[in-house]
This record gives C-alpha cells, structure tokens and sequence, in this order.
C-alpha cells in the first residue's frame, strides 16, 4: 500500500510500487487529465507536477512518491470553476484535438508558480518538452501569456513559492 | 453554453430514431408526401413536381433522406441531432450544433449532438476530405430548416392562422396574438419520419444569430478540466486491458511462442493468439504492458520484409509497377522546348498522432460493439464484420474521441484488435491502448511521391503549355475491407491487403490538386497510381495535395523568375476565378507584400508565397511567408506567416481560424524535418527521437489568418487547405532569402545547408 | 632567523611590486596595428573557394562557433559568457563587421592572435582563448580560417565588457610561464595519421582545454596533459590511461562517437561535449580518423582497454543492472521498499530503458559510472539528453522533478556501486546541490 498526496487528498493505493504514476492516476483514482502520449517522457501528454516541478508521471514510479505533493489538471479547478490557466485556454480557444493540453497546462502552472511574469522566449523554452501535433502552439503560448496576467492581477505584489 | 455532445456510453438501450409512427402516417403508408403535404403548405409548391424517385437531396440528406434521421425533438425541448461525422479536434460537433441552433432557433445548449454511431446516426462514410460542413452540414442545416418549417405548419394548424404570421423564437412558435407553443408539445406524438425536401426556406443570413459567430467550442471546457472526453478515458465496470505485440517487420510470421513467463504474470487473464496474432490480457494496464513485454520475450518470428533504404527512393518510385492516368489533356504531347523543367520530391511521412490509437470492445450475447476513434465506423463495421465473419446487425462501431488523427491513422487497426481480442474473453470489455512504437511504426504513412513539372512561357511571360506527372502510391488503403485491417493479415485464416484503386477526380489521391487552378492554354497532367508501395501507406491530411501544391506553387515561382515578373503578379495573371484572386490580394496586402524589407544586419530575410484551391473545389487558400536563414546552420527560422482562406459560408470563423493555423505549422513540421526512415528490414522511425517534429522553439514569431466570408454560398471545408501552400511558401522564402530553390522534402538544416555550400 | 628592519623589507618588497609592474608592462606592450591602415577583408570573391572551404572544417575542429556564439545569437557574433575562476569573460565577434567584429584584422593580425594571443590593437587576450593550443597550428591552417571568417555574414553586435579580476597586463606573466610558442615537431615513433591526430587535437581542437586538469593560475598542468577536467560543471573525462571507460576504446568506435554523438558501447556526447561531435559531424572523416586514432592509442593502457583485452569487459548483458526474475525481468524486491533505496529506484525508474541497452546505454559501459565524480551522471539524470532541435538522437527524459535529492543521492551511489568497482563517491548530496543550482529550468533547451 502506498499513499499518495493528490491535489491535497491522500489516497491508499494498492498497486504495485513499480507502476509509474500515470496509471495510477488513471485507472486507480480515475483521473483524466493525465495521458499516455508515449510513455518514453518525449511528449509531455503525461506531465503532472510533483512538489512543484513538472514531471513526467509515465516514467516516475509511485514508488518514488510517498509524501510528496502532486497535482494534477484536476487540482487546478472544474469545469464550473476552471483555474487561471484552464481559463486563459478556454478563452484562446488553445486547443485543436486537445489531447496535448493538460500535459502543457501542467508544464505552463510549474512554469508561472516560479516565474509569474515569464518573457516569450521563457515561455517558449520552458513548454519546449511538450509536443502538439496539431498546430496549436501559437494559441498556447497566447493562453500561458494571459495565464500569467491574470495570475499577476488576481494577486498583486504577492510572493509567489 | 452547455450542449451536450454525445460520449456513447455502452450499455444504453436506444431503440433509434423516431420509430414511433403516427396512425395518420401509418395509413399513408409510402405515402408520406401526403402527410407533409398536409403539414407544409409553403412546400406545397415544390412537392407538386415531385417524382416518386428519390430527388436531388442536399449533402448527406441524399443518402439518408429522412429528416428523423438528423433532427429529433424530445419531450423535454431538448432536440437531438444526429450526424455521420466525427470530432477530432476541427470543431466540427460546435460548428453542426450552431447551424442546427441557427435553423431551429434555438440556444445552442438546446441542442444535444450524437455523432456517428452504426446503430443510431446515418452513415455518412468518412470524416475526411474537408468534407463534413458540406455533407453534414449541409444536410443538417436543412433538415432543422424543414423540421422549423414543419413546425411551424403545425402550430399554423393549431392556431389556426397564416403560417407566415407566427414567430419563431427559442423554440417556441409565438402567433400575433400572443398565443405560443413549444415544439415538443407540437410534436408530442408525432414522428418527424418524412422524407426531406431537395429546396428548403433558410434562415436570412442576415438575421443570423448564431451561424457566423465564434462561438467558443463547446468541447474544449470538459477537456482542460479533466472529463471524460476521449475514447482513451472509457472506463467499464469490469473492465479488462489489453496490449498487443506486434510483429518486428511487414510479413513477419510468429515462428513459435512460450507464452509461459507471461501467463504466469501477476493480473494475467489471458494469452490470445490468432496465426501471428499476439495479445495479452490484464486486470490492470500496467500489469498488461510487463506481461506484453514478457509475451514479446517468447515470441520468434520469421521475417521477410526486405524494404531497400539505400535506394534512391525516387528512382525506386518510378520503377515500380504503375498504371498511368491521363487526367487533363490529351497524351500527344507535341515537342516542345520547355522553358522550365523541375521535379521535386517527397518521403514517406507519418501521421503520428500524440495519442496513440486506443479502442474498447465488448463481446456480449453474440452482440459485438467497439468504441473507436476510427473516421468512419460503418466502413470500419463493414471490415470488422468480415473480419470475424459475424453478422453485420451484431456489429456496433460507436465513435468516441480520441486525440487528432489526420487522416487514416492505427484507429481501426487499435478496433480490429480490440475486437478480436473482446471475442476471445465474451462478457468482459476491453480496451486496447496502441503503444508508441508501435503507432509509428505500424500506421499508414502519407506516401513518398514524385513529381515532375515542365511549362513554355511566351515572350509575354504567360505561360502556353504545361506537363505535369505525379508518380505516387495509393492515398486511400481506409477499411471497407477486412484486408484494410492490420490484425487481420496476421490471423491464421489471413485476409490480404486488397489492392487499391485510385481515388477518380475530381477528388483524386495521389493527383489530388495535380492539376493546377491556373488558366492555361494547353495543359497536360498524367497521375502515375502506385498499387504495390514498400510501406503501408493511405490517406494523410490533404492526400496529394500537400505534394502536388508544393510542386506547382515552387514550380510557379521558378517560372516567374524566368518571366521576370512578381511572384503574385504572375499568379494573378494567370486566374480569371475572381475568388482566387480575392484571397491571393488579402493575404499579399495583409503580409505587406509589396513593401518587404530584406536586409537587415547579419540575416537572410525571405519572402515566399503560395496559393492553392483545395481540390480545386474547396477551400482558397493563399499564404504568405518570411523567413531569416541562417546561413552557417543552414536553419529556416519562419518569423511570420499571414494567410487568407475562403471557406465559402462560415459558421464558425474561430474554427476557421483555428484550423488554419494548425494546418500550417504542421505543415511547416512536415517541411522542415520529417521523413520515415527504415533499413532493410523494417521501419525505423520508432518515435519522437528517431521522427522529431516541430517544437515551440521553432514555431512563427507571429501567424494570422484572414478570412473571406461568402454568406448564404456553399461550405468548402478548411482542414486540408492550408498544407500545400505553406510548403511551397515556406520553399519560396527560402529561395528569396539565399538563392537556393530546394526541391526536396523535407527542407532541413544539412539539406539547406548543402545546397548554400561554405 | 635575524630580524630585519620592517621598514626595509616594506621597501624591498615595494620595489620588487614596481619592478614586476615594470616587467609586465613592458612585456604586455606589443605593436598595436589599429592605427596602421590594413587591407580591407577580401570579398568572398577574391577568396579561393577551396581554401574557404578547408577553413570551415578547420573552424569546425577548432570549435570556434561554440564559443564565439551566443544562445540566440548569430553565429560568430560572441557575447556569449564564459565562466572561470577569475570572473566572466565574453567571447567576442569573429564576424568581419569592421567596427564591432575582426572585419579590420589583416591576415597576421589573425595569425599573431591565434599564435601569440595578441589583438589587433596590441593587448594580451585573455588565455579563455586558448592560444596555448592554437599557437600549434601552422600557418597555412590559420590563413584558411581567417580566409573562412572573412567569408562569414558581418553582424553588428558589440561584445559586453568583460568582468574579471585579472588586469589584463598580468596576463604577460602567464603566458611568460605557460605559452610555448611554435609548431609541434612531429614524432617519427608514429605514423602520419596519428602525427596528424596529434596535431589537431594539441592544436585547433584544443582537447586538453577541457579534458586537462589545470593550476591556480588557470593554466593546464602540463605533466598531467589529458588526465581530465571540467568544463561548466561538467566533467571531461582523461582520455589518456587514466581513462575512466570501462571498455576499450577502439578509433573506429571514437570515429562513430565525435561524429554522430553516440556510440553503443560507451554512451553519449551530452553536455558540453555535445556541440564538439555536432561540429566534427561536418568534417572529413578522415580528420575525424587522425583524431579518433591519437586519442585511441593515448587511452591504450587504460584499465578498460586492459580489461577488454583480458576478456572482461561488461558486455550488454553483463553491464545490465538488477537482477532478472524467474519469469525473465526485471522485479522489484518483493517487500515495500524504501522510497530511497537505489536498487528500487533503479528497478523502477531506469532499468526499462536501461537494462540490456534496449534504449540508451547499458549502463556498465558507462564511464558516468567511473569517473572520479559523479558530476555528469548527476546532471543527465536531471536534466537528460536531447538532440538539436529537429534531428534524430537519443532521447533521454530529466528527472530533475521526479527525483528529490535525497531520492537522487541514493539512486546515484547505487548505480556507482552496482556499474563500477571504483570506490564509492563522496559527498554525493553536495554534488548534487551544486548541479541543480547551476541549473534553473527543469528542461534543457536542445544545445
């Protein structure tokens, strides 16, 4: 058994500690933001954050992650109440097929909790793991630019961790 | 903004669409004119020259005439529309709900959208060609213009009033004098099973409140906040996971097997073995990814695939076994001097979709049905149906989302091998997650293709006479047929791969867009069809077109310089499709054609453009390009892109937009890097290390699409339109910026820096 | 001991600091040709093709672009900084811009640069540019690169000021004790493939910039030529007999190494060595050769070459890691292990791309493994390996996020005791502190 913290729940999970996190996301605790893009840690479909880090949850064992914090698409808000990012995506329309999405959402709020106001090439180097194949990138960068305005004016002058 | 699209859970009973008839409908019988012609006295006019046979109905309606086939209204004012087509990521399923909303006035949260399904929606064959706003919604935007006027004719009936003096308002029908009735309550009791008329009153594009606008897609919401969206995401109660182990090579045979290790796996259910078909079964996903790699381990296979890599690909293209079409002009092509002669080149290139392909089947009470993100699941029933020699009203393909596709991708391969594999556990789902490799390396590529160009000019500069030939493979190997289904080679009772025929123009495959929009004289185009290629290929985004474009636009800029003349002016002098011209000025004036600057300290600025009509029946597109090269790398740095696009009707410009943009910069990732690469035996582009693809690092500073909106004209598509020119444009830059006229795909660094030299 | 006076050793020593003063300001004078009026460069015309030509792959040897670019920067434009104990120095513009680049320098202005590490304007260069080395190469090489140089793209871009401790006249001592000028007579015990090896690597592929260790005064400690170094963090291993590799290195596989990056039986070039095989991937083999002999027979003696020969070099089933279960892979152990237990980690997180060399490295050929530190074991595995932008290339993911130090720590003294029988490395976690400090964003930009 081991126990996982996921956007601040514990959850006892019964799985063998070898399983990389992605599966236990998924078909463990149901979550669907997470995918399996290529389960090589090439494309970033899979990307989560761990104490605040984007990670790859198709190569990092559970085992690794007693005690440590991770966050998922979930973690950043619903449908009825969608976090700054998934607003900032919405309202570029920053998706085609959106499969990429969640993974570059993830990538993008690691990005902006360390660097509130990050330049265009910042942002552009940092998302460069992730991988879209239908083109939307343009889009993306838009939404991780409004993103990272509304998280300044939600919160002016305020510190970030 | 809440409609709800369809996500075709299993298990749900449906009985299909308005089966109930109504006695007075019952009595007529055949005769279902009668009813309407009760129901409908604006029609009345049209019906009267009716024949018995079927007319000439709009898009889809023809193969599926009954309006209760697309339209459905609810007692609760819900009102479900049906289509043949599916979302995979081009805004199609918003795009049918706003001309459904618009037509039926009503929200579009109103409006609940199923999409194909064999058992429920009509079969409209494959999402593909750019073809679903002209087909589908064309069919739906008039059939919930007959089914309001239908309506409307009721609540006539019941207020006994002029038709012409109701209103129609959020689905209600409002009589002057206040009076009102909601359209369930019309309808309650009724079946709209009539059959459609060929002419239908439209809304005014005029009052237009919903068709036209950007409205968000009603998609995206679920998808950045983790619902259930994708096929990948279908979770059943007891359901059990699959993994397949492919063979190493085309023609591989499973030599021998111990299947012993793996079965002996934690969560093991099951080992499936079909001839050379290999699947493992487990409770758990991961517990099916050790155990196929364990089944891996076991498995010899003999190998016969000799593919030739150190071949020139090309001269190997023109070798091989082909049939050759004449599509324009006559074969007599007198002696000419040519002004011009160049041929260009293409590789094979993958789809590569950043979801692998996935699928879920259940094998219960003889019942078979496959959650698929296949673009056709009747043809894919069809081939699923042979396939395992069952009965075809067994078989049930529904479609579920899976992530972009573009084109004929491993989906109905990941759905044989789900079936397969849910008939040898009966009573339990399944679901098969295609892995990584085995997506690259199993797909159907785009097909390498050849081409040849060779045109006169006169002293003019016009140009009189113009060759050209395409060599290419088959553009289309799409299931239909059981032999079209990667699992099925490999079973024991074998189906073979059927050999393809060219797609005929004016649509055409491989000679999709050979034939060039442009007005000449005297021209000749010859389509050399491909049936036997190495490599598995069929239909990727915008089939030849890609090619073709990139051809003739690269081949159109080389003849403007041998006729000294502007490269859109060349353009422009040879279209009389006014059309044509409008999208080629917008977007040459937008990108600031005429005033581009090309120095600056240290770089080699470019500037390059294309223009083509999409089959020369869909969508215009002209796209203009600058790009800075470096010159000891040899890297194009695409700084900014502007294209104008003329879809015809627009219900959706953001789609219109959204599509644009992502046709180029994949289009831009095709042209700069990529080309599947294999040995002797077997392909090698594994995955994203041995096939990159574009990354941010390299897209546009800067990418805008302008838009020609034709109000009330026919729907031309948008996917595929942009491909083609974006390559040639980006070629063109690429020629402006340092002298050098590339003509071989993909354009990348070592091959630009070759041709620059020291 | 007698007592002086303080006040005459005060005064002697006075007197010795002006002296020396005087010395190096002397030494440090040489003719400034800024004011002499020297031949504009030639156009690309009035440079013969061939020759152009010759200087690329020279230039490309010399790795000249590395340096001398910055990130986003037009090639040979400089501004790229270069850290060094003394402070950072800028790399300049080579570009022939006349104001802001070499456009001005006469073919022996470039010549006495490379030779003697003198600018136009007289002043001593900074020994970053390593003239040590480049003061080997002969004449005719350097005019070949100057010929290639002033064939480039002129870029206006103004180098940053440098900011380092050292006044640039005390750079006369240095080179007074460390820069011995001229050519490298050739050793007759040789053939002219490996004299020709030699050169290149003593001379314009600077090798022992990196892979010698060097002095206080920043300077490659001579006796010890080879015996390996640092470079921004990374470690240059010795490519003489103290070569960490745990096989031999034969030329041909160097060969396949320098020009493609990779080489099965011995790894990747990542970090800074990454740029070097990119370069020499546009060179003829046949200098890639010259070199990849040398540096082969200078490692001849080495423990993996000695070990190969003996038979007992890992092969890639030996330099597999964990143990295969009954049922033929990998497991790991059966009880709950620590979170921190290297062998569960490895089990869980590596071995399904490192086990047997299915992708990447079997990790026993590794010398990441031997090494006398585990800097660049550290560093890939946070930050991984990618290929330049668009190119084909091992792909290895970071796990900078996955991993927390402690985790890091304990999976890395694990694969040193699980893939080398060198003893185990100390100090792992300040390794470790010190690599993720040198590093900001979790995923590294394709070099």
């Amino acid at each position: 058994m081991i126990t996982l913290n996921v956007n601040g729940k514990m959850h006892e999970v019964d799985a063998d500690p070898a399983t990389p996190l992605l599966y236990v996301l998924r078909n463990d605790l149901k979550l669907n933001g997470a995918k399996f893009g290529c389960g090589l840690g090439q494309c970033g479909a899979c990307t989560v954050m761990v104490d605040g880090e984007a990670v790859y949850s198709c190569l990092t064992p559970i085992l690794l992650l007693q005690g440590r914090s991770i966050k998922t698409l979930e973690g950043l808000g619903t449908a009825e109440r969608p976090g700054p990012l998934q607003q900032a995506f919405i309202d570029e329309q920053a998706a085609q097929c959106g499969y990429c999405i969640p993974g570059m959402i993830m990538r993008a709020q690691a990005l902006l909790e360390r660097n509130p106001s990050p330049s265009d090439e910042q942002i552009r180097t940092h998302m460069n793991a992730g991988l879209c194949r239908c083109g939307t990138h343009m889009r993306i960068l838009r939404a991780v630019h409004r993103a990272s305005k509304t998280m300044q004016g939600a919160i002016p002058g305020a510190k970030r961790a | 903004m809440n409609a709800k699209a369809s996500s075709g859970g299993f298990g749900r009973q449906t009985s299909g669409p308005g089966l109930r008839l109504s006695r007075r409908e019952f009595v007529a019988g055949a005769g279902a004119l009668v009813v309407s012609f009760a129901l409908l006295p604006r029609l009345a006019a049209a019906q009267a020259a009716q024949e018995p046979r079927a007319p000439a109905l709009p898009g889809s309606l023809k193969d599926t005439p009954m309006l209760d086939a697309w339209i459905r209204v609810d007692a609760d004012g819900t009102i479900t529309v049906f289509t043949g087509k599916v979302e995979f990521g081009q805004g199609i399923k918003t795009a049918l709900v706003q001309l459904a909303a618009e037509e039926l006035v009503v929200g579009p949260a109103r409006i609940r959208l199923i999409t194909a399904d064999t058992s429920r929606t009509p079969n409209e064959g494959y999402t593909a060609g750019s073809n679903s706003m002209k087909d589908s919604g064309t069919a739906i935007m008039n059939a919930a213009g007959q089914v309001r006027e239908m309506l409307v004719g009721m609540a006539a009936s019941r207020f006994n009033v002029p038709a012409d003096s109701l209103v129609v308002e959020d689905g209600r029908v409002r009589a002057a004098d206040g009076r009102n009735v909601a359209y369930a309550e019309l309808v309650a009791g009724q079946s709209l099973h009539i059959t459609a008329q060929p002419q239908s009153r439209l809304r005014d594009p005029k009052t237009r409140t919903v068709f036209g606008k950007a409205l968000p897609r009603l998609d995206i919401p679920a998808k950045v906040t983790g619902a259930v969206a994708y096929v990948q995401d279908l979770r059943l109660p007891n359901m059990a996971h699959a993994r397949v182990v492919r063979p190493p090579s085309y023609g591989a045979r499973l030599k021998s097997l111990d299947s012993s290790a793996a079965e002996k796996m934690p969560g093991v259910v099951k080992v499936v073995r079909d001839g050379s078909f290999l699947a493992v079964v487990a409770e758990g996903e991961y517990q099916a990814i050790g155990a196929m790699r364990s089944l891996g381990r076991g498995a010899t296979w003999d190998e016969t695939a000799t593919l030739s890599p150190k071949t020139d690909l090309y001269a190997e293209l023109q070798s091989l076994p082909h049939d050759d079409y004449q599509i324009r002009g006559d074969a007599s092509a007198s002696a000419k001097a040519w002004s011009v002669e160049s041929s260009y080149r293409r590789p094979y290139q993958m789809h590569g979709a950043i979801g692998p392909s996935c699928a879920v089947a259940l094998y219960d009470g003889g019942k078979l049905t496959v959650g698929t993100h296949s673009q056709g699941v009747y043809p894919l029933k069809g081939a699923i149906t042979e396939m395992l020699r069952l009965p075809p009203e067994s078989v049930r393909c529904i479609h579920m989302e899976g992530s972009g596709c573009y084109g004929h991708n491993a989906a109905d391969d990941a759905a044989a091998d789900a079936a397969l594999i849910a008939v040898a556990i009966p009573g339990r789902p399944v679901r098969v997650q295609w892995m990584r490799e085995h997506e690259h390396l199993w797909e159907p590529f785009g097909s390498a293709m050849l081409t040849s160009a060779k045109a006169t000019l006169d002293a003019q500069g016009t140009i009189t006479d113009w060759q050209f030939d395409v060599w290419s493979g088959t553009h289309s190997s799409r299931p239909g047929q059981a032999g079209n289904l990667a699992a099925a080679w490999l079973l024991q009772s074998p189906f073979a791969l059927p050999t393809p025929k060219p797609i005929p123009q004016p649509e055409g495959g491989g000679d999709r867009n050979a034939v060039p929009l442009y007005d000449i004289a005297n021209t000749r185009v010859v389509h050399h069809f491909i049936p036997k290629m190495p490599l598995r290929v069929s239909a990727l985004r915008s089939l030849g077109a890609y090619m073709n474009v990139f051809s003739i636009e690269s081949f159109m800029d080389e003849l403007s310089v041998a006729a000294k003349l502007d490269p859109v002016t060349f353009r422009l002098r040879h279209l009389k499709d006014t059309r044509a011209q409008d999208v080629i000025r917008l977007a040459a004036e937008r990108f600031g054609w005429n005033a581009f600057q090309q120095r600056e300290s240290g770089k080699h600025l470019g500037r390059g453009f294309a223009f083509a009509r999409y089959k020369n029946l869909g969508a215009y597109a002209a796209v203009a390009m600058e790009v800075d090269v470096d010159r000891e790398s040899g890297r194009i740095d695409v700084v900014r892109v502007v294209a104008a696009v003329d879809s015809g009707d627009v219900v959706n410009p953001d789609g219109i937009r959204n599509q644009i943009e992502g046709g180029i910069v994949q289009s831009l990732s095709w042209s700069l890097y990529e080309s599947v690469a294999f040995d002797d035996t077997r392909v090698t582009s594994r995955d994203w290390s041995s096939y990159p693809i574009m990354r941010f690092a390299s897209v546009p500073q800067s990418l805008d699409v302008h838009i020609i909106e034709r109000p009330g004209t026919p729907f031309l598509g948008t996917g595929e339109a942009a491909q083609g020119p974006a390559a040639a444009a980006l070629a063109n830059a690429l020629a402006s910026a340092v002298g050098v006229r590339i003509r071989e795909l993909p354009l990348t660094s070592k091959r630009v820096k070759a041709a620059i030299g020291v | 001991m007698k007592h002086a006076r303080p006040w005459k050793i005060i005064l002697a020593l006075i007197g010795a600091f002006a002296a020396a003063i005087a010395i190096t300001w002397t030494m440090g004078r040489h003719t400034s040709f800024a004011s002499a009026g020297s031949p504009p460069p030639g156009t690309d015309a009035s440079y013969d093709q061939t020759l152009v030509a010759k200087g690329a792959w020279l230039a490309a040897i010399g790795n000249c672009n590395t340096c001398h670019t910055a990130s986003n920067g037009r090639t040979f434009a400089g501004g790229r900084p270069l850290s060094t104990p003394f402070g950072t120095i800028y790399a300049t513009n080579i570009t022939p811009d006349r104001e802001t680049g070499i456009g001005s320098w006469s073919p022996s202005d470039f010549l006495r640069a490379m030779h003697q590490g003198v600018d136009r304007d007289g002043r001593d260069l900074y020994p970053a540019f390593p003239y040590d080395h480049f003061t080997h190469v002969a004449d005719e090489d350097v005019n070949a690169i100057y010929a290639f140089l002033m064939t480039r793209d002129p870029v206006r871009a103004k180098t940053p000021a440098n900011r380092i401790l050292v006044p640039r006249p005390a750079i006369s001592i240095w080179k007074a004790l460390y820069l011995k000028p001229g050519p490298l007579a050739p050793d007759a015990a040789h053939d002219a493939n490996w004299n020709r090896g030699r050169y290149l690597v003593d001379g314009l592929a600077h090798c022992g910039g990196c892979h010698t260790p060097r002095n206080a005064l920043g300077a490659e400690k001579e006796r010890e030529d080879l015996a390996g170094g640092t470079v921004e963090g990374w470690r240059a291993p010795a490519l003489n007999e103290a070569s960490p590799a745990p096989s031999l290195w034969t030329a041909e596989q160097l060969v396949a190494y320098l020009r493609t990056g990779f080489d099965a039986a011995h790894g990747t070039a990542a970090g800074a060595m990454a740029p070097v095989a990119h370069n020499l991937s546009t060179v003829p083999e046949a200098e890639v050769n010259a070199i990849a002999v040398y540096v082969a027979a200078r490692m001849a003696a080495s423990a993996g070459a000695r070990a190969t020969a003996a038979g007992n070099a890992p092969d890639a089933q030996g330099a597999a890691g964990g143990q295969r279960s009954a049922r033929g892979d990998d497991v790991p152990p059966a009880d709950t292990p620590q979170a921190k237990d290297g062998d569960a980690i490895y089990r869980t997180a590596c071995a399904d791309c490192h086990d047997g060399g299915r992708r990447g490295i079997a990790l026993g050929y590794s010398s990441s493994m031997t090494d006398t530190t585990p800097a660049n074991l550290i560093r890939v595995t946070l930050d991984g390996i990618h290929p330049r932008e668009g190119e084909k290339g091992e792909v290895m993911p970071a796990f900078r996020g996955a991993l927390d130090d402690t985790q890091l720590a304990s999976l890395i003294a694990f694969l040193r005791a699980r893939f080398s029988d060198a003893p185990p490395w100390q100090d792992i976690g300040g390794e470790v502190a010190k690599a993720k400090r040198e590093r900001e964003s979790e995923d590294r930009k394709p070099s």
